[in-house]
């Protein structure tokens, strides 16, 4: 049995390819039964997202399960397959357990690390499930998927740091300030941007807003939409020292906040800390308020610093996510190997083999009258039993061999007779996590 | 028994410091429990050295500089283990365990043995007045530890250099809280041991003040402290000012305890 995966993503494909092929995820029933009513196709998922839509099945014969994969895609929707064609990539056996382990550990994502694409494996792989047309193979493989994406996640710093400037801001604020759930924010301009980092702050538990405008009726427009406080802009020293976190972003062509300013707003907090965050151009804020002691201040471009570090950080941790991927896949490649019927044959026959040369030699040490030839005896008995009792499961699983139910039967086997010992078990449990 | 105790109690505080340190190189959760538990041995442990030796020497053993330097690793341990518990900081361990580690091995310079109590120090104060003392340095120590990482995560967020370290370092308003939170432990502690042990001179020396090194000093500890609370409640020294003076407040603490006794005679030269 093999694995394949064909598909394409933003990486081979346009928002408009991508638009036209995508799955609705309230209608998957349809397109999976479909899938499993293809000759040779034995088990499917289907992972549609914005990003990506790819097809994962269990088949036997490999080049014609992919092309059938891929006329199905172009069927499905109307596209013919020859405009297709170029946008997708296929893989099967090793390279496409690769890819499926680095999409669910985010490796192939657009912003490398983001955790989003492991869940949406994961409702896709719930569809499959409720819809029974996944089976043994593509089970034990995404169970696997979700724990290699745990592991990489556990083990490598790859999710750990904003690859956003507003989040840069977000995480910049929780390490002044530990928990931002009383802090106040304060918005001077009503700019998009300011708006925008403003609702972040808001979203990480941040709980005043004030906004001040040359325009007043600006201000309050803004401040109702956070049901803030609007503050006239002359007023803007007298109230500053209430906020915690400032934001400004006004069209000024010279610095509206210098440190004389800020050293007597500090005082009268009684040296708490403020945050700075200047994200106008040309910019707002005298950039020596940040030596203004317990003051930080950030413009555009620190920002932008501190995501790009973050963004060569996950690009650092991404090698070593590679390096656990690469020793997953053996380990996974070893157990659908193992599903092959010739070589679990033989790993029964010896196993019987085994447990009749042990408990034989136990019987014979201990019999002392034991009659000339009946050592001959007992081993002829024994191995005429063990092959009577193998002969059934033996010719079953050859004749099973050419298709059908062989992984199962293959499967039940292994773990029935214990079979693993020679080739290690898949970790993940059969459990969805989270 | 009482050698064996103290070796393992080195060895589990060596332990310790290893894994402290290894959580700040790679914080994996795993590293911190077993961290803490190490640590936790060690002081168990170390508590019951201390035990066992009050019980053989018949007075509570802080009375030289070898049983001064454990009893003051030991109020460490300790302290640290509650403020680890209270703020989930275990990062924190890795500054703090190193100076007990190092307070551990320093008590090995001095002689051990157990000796007949000076008639000086019998009194009921010995015990009051050093616990206390002892308490207080331990919660000044810890905020000496909270006070060197908070100006280390206080320079990269001014300097803007944010390296793997300061993804590790807990946010400045946890390690201003953690100094605040020492500096109202260590205190009133101090301000105790210091009345007892006035307390103590009065009835033992027949007066309550002798201006002797150690006094001096300590008053002088008292003041710099007592300057830190005052400005924290009053003109809002917070962060990165409390934080140095937490740091020389540290080192005057360090020199009353051991500079006055080995370098200027008093009448508490016996320590």
């Amino acid at each position: 049995m093999n694995i394949v995966v064909v598909g394409l993503s933003h990486k081979t494909a346009s928002v408009e390819i991508r638009e036209k092929i995508a799955f609705a995820p309230t209608q998957m029933e349809k397109p999976l039964r479909m899938l499993i009513a293809i000759d040779d196709i034995a088990e499917a998922v289907i992972v549609s997202t914005c990003n990506r839509v790819e097809l994962y099945a269990s088949t036997r014969d490999v080049a014609g399960g992919m092309a059938r994969l891929k006329r199905f895609l172009g069927d499905y929707h109307g596209v013919p397959v020859e405009v297709l064609e170029p946008h997708l990539y296929s893989h099967h056996g090793e390279a496409a357990i690769r890819h499926v382990f680095r999409v669910a550990a985010s490796l192939d994502s657009m912003v490398v690390g983001e955790p989003q694409i492991l869940g949406q494996i994961k409702t896709a792989y719930g569809y499959a499930a409720e819809f029974r047309t996944s089976g043994i193979i593509l089970n034990r493989f995404l169970h696997k998927a979700f724990s290699v994406a745990k592991r990489v996640r556990t083990e490598t710093k790859i999710a750990s740091s904003a690859v956003s400037v507003s989040f840069a801001a977000v995480e910049l604020a929780r390490k002044i300030f530990g928990d931002l759930s009383d802090k106040t924010v304060m918005l001077i301009g009503a700019g998009e941007m300011c708006e925008l980092a403003a609702k972040h702050f808001l979203n990480n538990g941040a709980r005043g807003v004030m906004v001040t405008n040359r325009t007043y009726e600006r201000a309050e427009r803004l401040a109702e939409e956070f049901e803030g406080k609007a503050i006239h802009f002359e007023d803007l020293f007298d109230q500053l020292h209430k906020a915690d976190i400032v934001l400004s972003s006004t069209g000024a062509t010279h610095y509206i906040i210098r440190p004389k300013d800020i050293d007597e707003v500090i005082r009268r907090r009684k040296m708490k800390p403020m945050f700075f965050i200047d994200i106008a151009v040309p910019r707002d804020i005298d950039p020596k308020v940040n030596d203004v002691e317990n003051v930080y201040l950030y413009d555009m471009d620190d920002l932008q610093n501190v995501v790009a570090s973050n963004l060569q950080q996950r690009a650092e941790e991404a090698k070593k996510a590679e390096g656990i991927i690469e020793e997953e896949i053996g380990q996974f490649y070893k157990w659908i190997s193992s599903l092959e019927v010739t070589p679990t044959i033989v790993a029964l026959r010896s196993k019987f083999e085994d447990v009749r040369r042990a408990e034989l030699e136990k019987t014979l040490s201990a019999w002392k009258d034991l009659p000339p030839d009946g050592a001959k005896r007992l081993e002829a008995l024994t191995a005429a039993i063990v092959n009577k009792l193998l002969h059934p499961p033996t010719a079953t699983l050859k004749r099973t061999g050419q298709g059908g139910r062989t992984d199962l039967y293959v499967d039940a086997l292994r773990t029935l007779f214990d079979l693993q010992t020679e080739l290690p078990e898949p970790e993940g449990s059969l459990e969805l996590e989270e | 028994m009482n050698a064996v105790l103290f070796v393992a109690t080195l060895l589990l505080y060596l332990a310790a410091t290893v894994a402290y340190l290894a959580f700040l190189v790679k914080p994996r959760e795993v590293l911190g429990k077993i961290s803490r538990w190490v640590l936790t041995g060690g002081f168990v442990v170390h508590a019951v050295y201390t035990v066992d030796r009050y019980i053989e020497a018949g007075y509570t053993p802080i009375t030289n500089l070898h049983e001064s330097l454990s009893f003051f690793g030991l109020a460490i341990a300790g302290v640290y283990l509650i403020f680890e518990r209270k703020y989930r900081t275990i990062i924190l361990g890795s500054f703090v365990t190193p100076l007990v580690l190092l307070i551990l091995i320093g008590s090995t310079g001095f002689p051990s043995a157990i000796s007949p109590l000076n008639p000086a120090l019998k009194s009921r104060w010995l015990a009051v007045h050093t616990v206390m003392a002892f308490l207080s340095y331990a919660a000044f120590a810890v905020a000496f530890g909270a006070a060197i990482m908070y100006l280390i995560q206080e320079h990269f967020l001014k300097s803007k250099k944010l390296g793997a370290l300061y993804q590790k370092l807990p946010s400045l308003d946890v390690l201003d809280e953690i100094n605040y939170r020492c500096l109202t432990l260590g205190f009133p502690l101090l301000t105790f041991a210091i009345i007892s042990g006035a307390i103590w001179a009065e009835s033992a020396w027949g007066t309550y003040w002798s201006w002797d090194p150690k006094e001096t000093w300590s008053l002088i500890t008292w003041f710099v402290y007592a300057a830190l609370l005052h400005g924290r409640l009053t003109t809002g020294w917070r962060g990165k000012k409390a934080a140095w003076l937490a740091i020389i407040g540290f080192f005057v603490l360090l020199f009353t305890f051991l500079g006055v006794n080995l370098f200027m005679s008093g009448l508490h030269s016996y320590t």
